[in-house]
């Protein structure tokens, strides 16, 4: 009778559904605050986020970005303000994921999405350059560099909408 | 080198040979039971139900590194640790794979400091480095994914020195 009374309990679940995701065909939709592999932010009209002030290497606790500054020019201006990325490298490999960087930038270009799929052969793939971070451009918009008039673009930090 | 350039493309039998062997290799390659740290938490989940590392052939977390292909290095290795994970290493026996889980096995991630190997191929041989902190199961087994892809590109005069 114990023995029957164990196989029901095999026989019971065996019939329920299976419990394993079949990751690399299903993936499992991640939580909306999961913190993946960064992005960088564009505007609506193609513009970087980015102004490059490095708040972001600061708060890292991993060192793990590395940021070069270059100036911008109403001929070839990247983002708003005086100053915009030229240089722009996350190593995931030392990133801990923390978003701190995100926390840290001003103009809310830095974003941690949901792109986990990370592994690499070699170290040196793992460094992630601004060509490979960055967004592709929104439709309407246009790639950087822009010419613009001049003294159109002088806050790096444009007008903050009030929360709703 | 030497002996393929010596004895030229020697065709269809060992080409077949060597995808069947890789294949074989990538089908059934137990890892070793070692946890260092946090990543071993995930390790675990990657074995449980959810994840289920058995589809893959890698449900028998070895106890003993004789029986082990695969080393997963999960969590920080200090510097006391070093030389047991080396030794590790080499009681296991050929073809044998490492695995660098997480920030801290494949570059020290957070912890710069003295007590931890800025990365464990200081040590030993890496041949897939998965980032995160920890890593999720799904992280782990695109890691899993990486190293099969890298085991199907193995050329058979490799074989003696993996």
């Amino acid at each position: 009778m114990g023995l029957i009374n164990g196989l029901m309990t095999t026989i019971k679940h065996v019939l329920q559904e299976k419990a394993t995701f079949q990751y690399p065909e299903v993936e499992r939709p991640v939580r909306e605050r999961y913190k993946g592999r960064h992005a960088l932010k564009r505007y609506d009209n193609g513009m970087e986020k980015c102004i490059g002030c490095a708040l972001c290497a600061a708060a890292c606790p991993a060192d793990a970005i590395w940021v070069e500054a270059a100036e911008n020019t109403d001929d070839e201006r990247y983002s708003p303000g005086e100053r915009y990325a030229k240089t722009y490298e996350i190593n995931m490999l030392r990133c801990i994921f923390c978003g701190y960087c995100e926390d840290a930038c001003p103009t809310e270009a830095i974003v941690l999405e949901h792109e986990y799929k990370l592994s690499f052969t070699d170290r040196r793939d793992s460094i992630y350059t601004k060509d490979m971070l960055i967004d592709p451009v929104p439709p309407g918009g246009q790639d950087t560099p822009h010419q613009v008039e001049p003294h159109s673009y002088d806050r790096p930090i444009p007008d903050m909408e009030n929360p709703k | 080198m030497g002996v393929s350039s010596k004895l030229g493309n020697l065709g269809v039998v060992t080409t077949k040979l060597e995808d069947a062997v890789n294949w074989g290799r990538t089908r059934a390659m137990w890892p070793m039971l070692f946890g260092l740290a946090c990543c071993a938490i995930e390790m675990m989940s990657t074995q449980a139900p959810y994840y289920d590392a058995s589809r893959f052939g890698m449900e028998l977390m070895r106890a003993s590194p004789r029986q082990a292909d695969l080393m997963i290095v999960a969590g920080r290795v200090s510097r006391k640790m070093a030389p047991v994970l080396r030794q590790l290493y080499d009681q296991m026996p050929e073809p044998k794979w490492v695995l660098a889980m997480g920030d801290c096995a494949s570059c020290g991630g957070v912890f710069n400091n003295y007590a931890i190997v800025q990365g464990v191929d200081e040590i030993v041989p890496v041949d897939v480095y998965v980032a995160g902190c920890p890593p999720r199961p799904e992280q782990l087994i695109h890691g899993f994914m990486t190293l099969h892809e890298k085991v199907k590109e193995m050329k058979w005069y490799e074989w003696a020195g993996k």
